[in-house]
């Protein structure tokens, strides 16, 4: 319902004046207030409460950066005059020809580990306080996407400069849909939009990371902070802030994000870029990390260079990916017989249930043992990201926070983050026998993580939660 | 409101032109879906190549571009061709029985050629389409499975191929590489792309 049409006094000032003719016209005060000035905000947020609006500066940087990069790229694998392909060359022309070129590139290309960086933090940082519980359920779902269309904005990017890395990086990834029975291969053809990776494929990788996934990926920004405003935020404590509220009806334990969080923020958004100016000036490939040598050479079909990796942000997830072998899918057919067993003999399931289960078993055995493990790695891969989105249903814990739960639950969510760093070191670096009995057991313990949490999160002593939020003014 | 004032020629209106609104919608996508498929001119690129061998020598390889793809000629010496046999019970699929790629019949023996010393393969290795690299000297080596008898060795998972461009067991990669259909058109010229069959 439209408000009704707001009279102000005619001697009212011109600046009022004109606020008044926009709000009868565009809700700008009310936008002010339900999202800035009036939107309470726990005041114990902490350290880590920072990540969330250094990824929309991150998305900032990156569509600003985005934008005068295109001024000058092309996407083009054909090659030039001198026998380079197009699109290399242009990259090396805004690295070495375009004033100031070499610093927006190394500003996005930076941009992009950033991002990745913090987004993690920020999800870390929802694992650890149950930001992701009711009734977050949909802010976590929507970040969910936020993270899958980000990654598909990283790897479609990645292919831009058309080098070597770029080239195979591109063709195994692209390779991986391949493995999927019956329909694989034609849809690896639909997105190569060619036999092989080449210009079609570039062309199309362009227009999905400039503008289609970036589309996609504001919608959900847009989603993601909606939701957020509308249930209010989290906290370390876990509490919720909206139970306790004075007589005028604020959360007691509430302050307005503005002026208190955006100054706040600010200082986070000072030392990030402090951070952020240091690598794009003094470390731009990040050691390796954030930009690999091997693409400064062009794109090569003929020849795939000795050594491939992925970007460290999805290196983790690669070697879950190179963790099945055949071997592996004895185990994993393990553990499904070990879900099965506690299906049939545990859980209160009828006798249907229980036939239900074992059926259920025998399938799975005949089709993890049926088909290729090359296919369950790509599945497991998927499902190492795609598990994220059941966190809310899978935590059964009856408190929120992490601080409020049993001790050793801290251990747990530490070895998580150190499996994860060694997922993470394995991925980037060449095969070997070692590597894969790291990868296989990080996988087991990344996947059982989250399937057993149903069961974990509800072991152990949990601490007396409080009414209000613990904060010491300082 | 109540029941009662639904009308119901209205809502059959209402869904008929649902449908026929999705149907159009539906049929709009067709030309959207088609346009990202493999274009007139890439599906015409697949012509087949000659290749000169006159000058290749034993033991050497060379490596011509076939549908965009690599494709090996490897002139394998006596020792090469000996180790085939040794290897075989280490392989995952010695008589290349598997289907996905298809070996060609004039192929379908050890050597996985025409030509027991020449090898004609497609250099993609059948896990994730990366180029495995030579490494004909056998023996242990880092970074090599243990007694290597020398053969193909693919950079990005590890997967290992004998000489032949069998794959061995328990690697990542399910099938040997491609043999692609080939012919002799003289001593020196090799046809790619083409066999007799066809």
């Amino acid at each position: 319902m439209a408000a009704e049409y707001k009279e102000i006094s005619p001697n009212a000032p011109a600046g009022e004046q004109l606020l008044n003719w926009i709000d009868n016209r565009f809700p700008l005060s009310k936008l002010y207030k339900e999202h800035l000035s009036e939107y309470y905000a726990p005041k114990n947020l902490n350290f880590w409460y920072f990540f969330g609006s250094l990824a929309l500066l991150v998305l900032v940087i990156q569509i600003v950066s985005g934008i005068f990069l295109v001024m000058h790229y092309k996407p083009d694998a054909t090659l030039n005059a001198a026998g380079v392909p197009v699109a290399f060359a242009s990259v090396e022309y805004i690295m070495r020809e375009v004033e100031w070129g070499w610093l927006i590139r190394y500003i996005h290309s930076t941009g992009a580990s950033f991002f990745f960086i913090v987004v993690y933090m920020h999800m870390f940082r929802g694992l650890i306080y149950g930001s992701y519980r009711r009734p977050r359920e949909l802010i976590w779902l929507f970040g969910c996407g936020i993270l899958l269309v980000m990654m598909a904005i990283a790897f479609t990017g990645y292919l831009l400069p058309w080098g070597q890395m770029s080239f195979w990086g591109a063709a195994v990834i692209v390779n991986l849909f391949a493995a999927i029975p019956i329909i694989g291969p034609d849809l690896a053809l639909l997105i190569r939009g060619d036999f092989v990776v080449g210009d079609a494929t570039l062309n199309r990788f362009f227009s999905l990371h400039v503008i289609a996934l970036p589309l996609v990926l504001l919608g959900l920004v847009v989603a993601h902070i909606i939701a957020l405003h509308e249930v209010g935020s989290n906290n370390p404590d876990g509490i919720e802030i909206k139970k306790l509220k004075d007589a005028s009806g604020k959360p007691l334990d509430g302050i307005p994000f503005h002026p208190y969080y955006s100054v706040h923020d600010l200082m986070g958004v000072g030392v990030f870029l402090m951070i952020f100016a240091a690598v794009v000036f003094f470390a731009p490939s990040g050691g390796g990390f954030f930009l690999k040598y091997t693409n400064l050479i062009p794109a090569d079909p003929l020849v795939t260079p000795a050594h491939i990796a992925p970007v460290w942000y999805f290196a983790a997830y690669y070697s879950m990916l190179r963790a099945v072998t055949t071997e592996f899918m004895y185990v994993l057919t393990a553990a499904v017989w070990f879900a099965a067993f506690h299906g049939i003999f545990r859980a209160g399931f009828g006798s249907t249930g229980k036939a239900l289960v074992l059926g259920g078993a025998v399938v799975g055995t005949l089709m993890l043992l049926g088909l290729d493990a090359m296919f369950w790695g790509v599945v497991i891969m998927g499902a190492a990201v795609v598990i994220l989105c059941f966190l809310p249903w899978l935590d059964r814990s009856p408190v929120a926070s992490i601080r409020y739960r049993p001790t050793w639950n801290k251990y747990l969510y530490g070895a998580f983050v150190i499996n994860f760093f060694i997922l993470t070191y394995f991925g980037v670096l060449p095969p070997s026998a070692i590597s894969t009995r790291f990868s296989q057991f990080g996988t087991l313990f990344y996947l059982g993580f989250f399937l057993l949490m149903p069961w974990w999160s509800r072991w152990g002593d949990f601490k007396p939660v409080p009414s209000r939020v613990s904060f010491t003014p300082h | 409101m109540s029941e009662a004032t639904v009308d119901n020629g209205r809502r059959v209106w209402l869904i008929s032109t649902c449908a026929m609104g999705g149907v159009g919608a539906a049929a709009v996508a067709v030309p959207f879906v088609s346009s990202i498929q493999p274009s007139a001119r890439a599906r015409a690129a697949g012509a087949s190549v000659e290749v000169d061998i006159s000058r290749l020598q034993p033991g050497e390889k060379m490596v011509v571009e076939w549908r965009g793809r690599p494709v090996w000629v490897l002139y394998r010496t006596p020792e090469m061709i000996a180790s085939l046999e040794k290897v075989e019970p280490r392989l995952a699929d010695p008589q290349s029985e598997r289907r996905v790629f298809p070996t060609p019949e004039y192929a379908l023996n050890r050597y996985r050629s025409i030509k027991p010393e020449l090898l004609v393969a497609v250099g993609v290795c059948t896990h994730f389409g990366c180029s495995p690299t030579s490494r004909f000297t056998p023996g242990d080596q880092p970074g090599l499975p243990s007694d290597w008898p020398g053969g193909f060795f693919c950079p990005c998972h590890g997967s290992a191929f004998d000489l032949s461009g069998r794959v061995f067991a328990n690697m990542p990669a399910p099938d040997n590489l491609e043999i692609p259909p080939h012919q002799y058109l003289s001593d020196t010229l090799l046809l790619v792309g083409e066999d007799q069959q066809a």
